[in-house]
C-alpha cells in the first residue's frame, strides 16, 4: 500500500491530466449546495464540499439505463457501458453504501450491468472536510471508510494525504508529484479521521446501531408509523436521495421505427403508490404508513439480515434534508422507539 | 467488458421460445404450450418464469406443467394486465422472451415423498399447483394419500375441464370441488374453498398441505387450518407478488424480510417466521 503526499496544487494538476484520458465525475457547485457531475477543469472540483444533493450511486445504477436492445418478435441483445471513469471525492459514508450495494447486486444473481460499471470505475474516497448539518455517519460508524476504494484522501490543510488501495489507485497516483508521506502526515491523517468517527454526528442516536435491528423487532406495530406517516407526501424524495436505496423498475420502450426497441431499468421507490401493485387493481403495501414502516424496516432490519448486520443506512443525512414534511430523519424515528421499546 | 462479467451470463437477458398451442379456456384465461429454441428447460415444480413480449414489457407466470411432461412447458395467463394482454394477442408460432427458471422457493417434491398431501387451489391458484400436482399423479407411488381441493368463482371460469374430469374419475386421488356461485349446471358443493375443508377435517393434521389462490384466500385457509391444529411446518404457501426482476434485486415482490422471487414464491409457513405482509 502506497501513501503520499501531495500538495492541493499538485492534486489539482493530477486531476488535471487524469481529465485528459478518462472521464472523470466529481463534487461541483450547485448554487448554494453541491452535486456530483462531470468534471471539465479539476478547478471546479469542490472538495471541501459537505454533502451532495444526489448519491454517486447514479454513476452505477443510473436513474434510466438500456439493459437490452430488441427487436419486436426477435431476439434480444444486451448492453454494457464500457467507459472507464474516475469518480472523485466520494465521502466514507457514501463509499460504505457503494460496497453494500456491491454485495447485494454481486450475491445471488450476479448482476453484470451494475458490476462492470463498477469494475470500470476507479473511486478516489475523501474523508470529510466539512461535516454538513445533517449528517450522523459517527452514530452508524460511517464517518471513515476501510475498504472499496481505489485511492484515499485526506485534507491535512495545506496537502491531501493519499492512499492508495489498489493498483489502479497506485497506478493514478504515480502520475502525481507527491512525496511519500512521513510518520507527522500520517499523524494528521489520523487526527482528521478520529476527529470524524466522533463529530458528524448532528443527530444522536440512543442506542448503538448495531442494536437497530433487535429493536425493530419489537416495533412492527408500534405507532410511530402511523404517526410519522400521516403528514407523508408519498414523494419518495427519501428514496432518490438515498445512497443505500436501489429499487427499479423494467419497461420497455419501443423506437420510432417500431421494430426496435430497448429495455430499461429505472429508479423505482418503495414509497411510491403503486409500488407493490399487480394487475388488475391488487396493491400489497397500499397503506402509506405501511410503506414507510417498509422503508424504515429495510434500513434497520432486512437488508441487515443480509448483510451480516451492516446497518443499511450510511447517516449521510440527506433525506432529513429532501423531506418536506420533515417526518423521515431514521435517527427521529429510531430514537422514539428506544424511548418506548428500548429497554423493554 | 470486464473479465468477471463477461464470464457471467445477463441475468436479464431472455432467450427465445417458440408458442407451440395456444387455447383460450374461458373469457380470461389463455393456455399456452412454449418450447425454448436452445433445448428444453429443466425446472421444479413451483418455480417460474419471466415471460417478454418484446416492446410491451415482461411479466412472472409459473409454470403449469410437469418438470414429467417432455413436450414443451405450459403456462395459462389471465387477460389483465400489459404483458398478459399482449400475450392474448399472439398467435401459433410466434416468438417470446423466457427467463428462468426462477425461484428457490419451490414445492416440497423430494420432502414430502411417501407423505399424505392436500392442495388448497382457489381459482387460478389451480395453475401452479398443477406443476405439482401433474407430477405427483406420474410418480404416484412415491405419495400418499393425495386430494385436491378446487374453489372457482363461477361455473364458466372453471378450466382443465378434461382434467377435472379424470380427476374426479380416478380411484388414487380424492378431488373436491366447489363453486362460490351457484349455477344451473352444477349440482356439486356451493362456497368458497374452505367449505370444503371440513369433508376432510380428519386427514388434515396428518398431511402436508399446499396453498395456493388470490390474496384473499390465505387468511381464511391459515385460520381453518389453525382449527384443525395443523402444525405450520406442514403448509406450504404458494406467494405470488409483483416481480420485475425476479432476481431478488428490484425490490417489489419484498413480503417483510423476504423476497417472494428468490426465497418463493413456495414458503413452507413456519420458515416464514413473523412476516404479516405474507397474507
Amino acid at each position: 500500500m502506497t501513501v503520499k503526499k501531495i500538495t492541493k496544487a499538485d492534486f489539482t494538476d493530477l486531476i488535471e491530466k487524469v481529465i485528459a484520458s478518462q472521464k472523470v465525475y466529481a463534487p461541483q457547485a450547485k448554487g448554494d449546495k453541491y452535486d456530483f457531475a462531470p468534471l471539465t477543469s479539476a478547478g471546479d472540483m469542490k472538495l471541501d464540499y459537505d454533502v451532495t444533493l444526489q448519491p454517486p450511486k447514479k454513476y452505477f445504477i443510473p436513474p434510466v439505463e438500456t439493459l437490452l436492445t430488441f427487436e419486436v418478435g426477435g431476439g434480444y441483445q444486451s448492453q454494457f457501458d464500457e467507459e472507464k471513469f474516475v469518480l472523485l471525492g466520494v465521502h466514507p459514508y457514501d463509499m460504505v453504501a457503494i460496497n453494500q450495494i456491491d454485495k447485494l447486486f454481486s450475491d445471488g444473481h450476479f448482476d453484470n450491468h451494475y458490476m462492470n460499471r463498477r469494475t470500470n470505475a476507479t473511486i478516489i474516497a475523501l474523508d470529510v472536510v466539512n461535516a454538513s448539518k445533517n449528517v450522523f455517519a459517527s452514530e452508524i460508524g460511517t464517518a471513515t471508510v476501510k475498504q472499496g476504494y481505489d485511492l484515499l484522501l485526506t485534507d491535512i490543510g495545506d496537502a491531501y494525504i493519499a492512499e492508495a488501495a489498489t493498483e489502479k489507485g497506485a497506478a493514478l497516483l504515480a502520475g502525481a508529484n507527491a512525496a511519500d508521506a512521513t510518520d507527522d502526515d500520517l499523524a494528521k491523517k489520523q487526527k482528521v479521521q478520529s476527529d470524524n468517527e466522533l463529530s458528524l454526528s448532528k443527530h444522536l442516536l440512543k442506542c448503538p446501531a448495531s442494536d437497530l435491528p433487535k429493536l425493530l423487532e419489537k416495533a412492527y406495530d408500534h405507532p410511530v408509523w402511523e404517526e410519522q406517516a400521516e403528514t407523508c407526501f408519498a414523494c419518495g424524495s427519501c428514496n432518490q436521495v438515498c445512497p443505500t436505496c436501489y429499487c427499479f423498475n423494467v419497461q420497455d420502450d419501443v423506437n420510432w421505427d417500431m421494430k426496435t426497441g430497448e429495455r430499461k431499468r429505472a429508479w423505482d421507490g418503495c414509497m411510491l403508490d403503486g409500488f407493490t401493485k399487480c394487475a388488475p387493481d391488487h396493491e400489497f403495501r397500499k397503506n402509506r404508513a405501511d410503506r414507510f414502516r417498509h422503508r424504515l424496516f429495510r434500513k434497520g432490519k432486512y437488508v441487515p439480515y443480509k448483510l451480516g448486520g451492516e446497518i443499511a443506512c450510511v447517516g449521510c443525512g440527506r433525506c432529513v434534508g429532501a423531506c418536506l414534511p420533515d417526518i423521515a430523519n431514521p435517527v427521529n424515528v429510531y430514537n422514539r422507539l428506544f424511548d418506548d421499546l428500548g429497554n423493554g | 467488458m470486464c473479465e468477471c462479467c463477461t464470464t457471467k451470463k445477463d441475468i436479464y437477458l431472455p432467450q427465445l421460445a417458440t408458442i407451440e398451442k395456444m387455447r383460450l379456456m374461458n373469457d380470461t384465461e389463455m393456455y399456452f404450450r412454449f418450447n425454448m429454441d436452445d433445448g428444453p428447460m429443466d425446472f421444479i415444480p413451483g418455480q417460474f418464469v419471466e415471460v417478454s413480449v418484446a416492446g410491451v414489457g415482461e411479466a412472472p407466470f409459473t409454470i403449469s406443467s410437469s418438470p414429467t411432461q417432455k413436450d414443451g412447458i405450459e403456462m395459462v395467463v389471465r387477460r389483465i394486465g400489459n404483458v398478459s394482454k399482449a400475450l392474448h394477442n399472439l398467435k401459433t408460432g410466434d416468438k417470446i422472451g423466457i427467463r428462468g427458471p426462477l425461484g428457490e422457493g419451490v414445492y416440497p417434491v423430494e420432502e414430502v415423498k411417501g407423505k399424505d398431501i392436500v392442495f388448497i387451489c382457489g381459482g387460478i391458484g389451480l395453475v401452479p399447483q398443477r406443476s405439482f400436482i401433474n407430477y405427483v399423479l406420474d410418480n404416484r407411488d412415491d405419495y400418499g394419500h393425495v386430494t385436491i381441493l378446487l374453489g372457482t368463482k363461477c361455473h364458466n371460469q372453471r378450466f382443465f375441464q378434461s382434467e377435472l374430469e379424470q380427476w374426479t374419475t380416478r380411484d388414487d386421488i380424492h378431488f373436491l370441488e366447489t363453486i362460490d356461485e351457484a349455477h344451473d349446471c352444477w349440482n356439486g358443493n356451493v362456497g368458497v374453498v374452505t367449505t370444503l375443508l371440513p369433508k376432510i377435517e380428519s386427514e388434515l393434521a396428518s398431511s402436508e398441505i399446499m396453498v395456493c389462490g388470490p390474496p384473499i384466500m390465505y387468511k381464511f385457509v391459515l385460520m381453518a387450518l389453525a382449527e384443525d391444529n395443523v402444525p405450520h411446518d406442514q403448509i406450504y404457501l404458494n406467494l405470488e407478488r409483483k416481480m420485475k426482476c425476479g432476481v431478488g434485486k428490484c425490490g417489489h415482490c419484498q413480503i417483510n424480510n423476504y423476497y417472494a422471487c428468490v426465497d418463493g414464491p413456495v414458503f413452507k409457513y413456519s420458515d416464514l417466521g413473523i412476516a404479516p405482509e405474507a397474507i
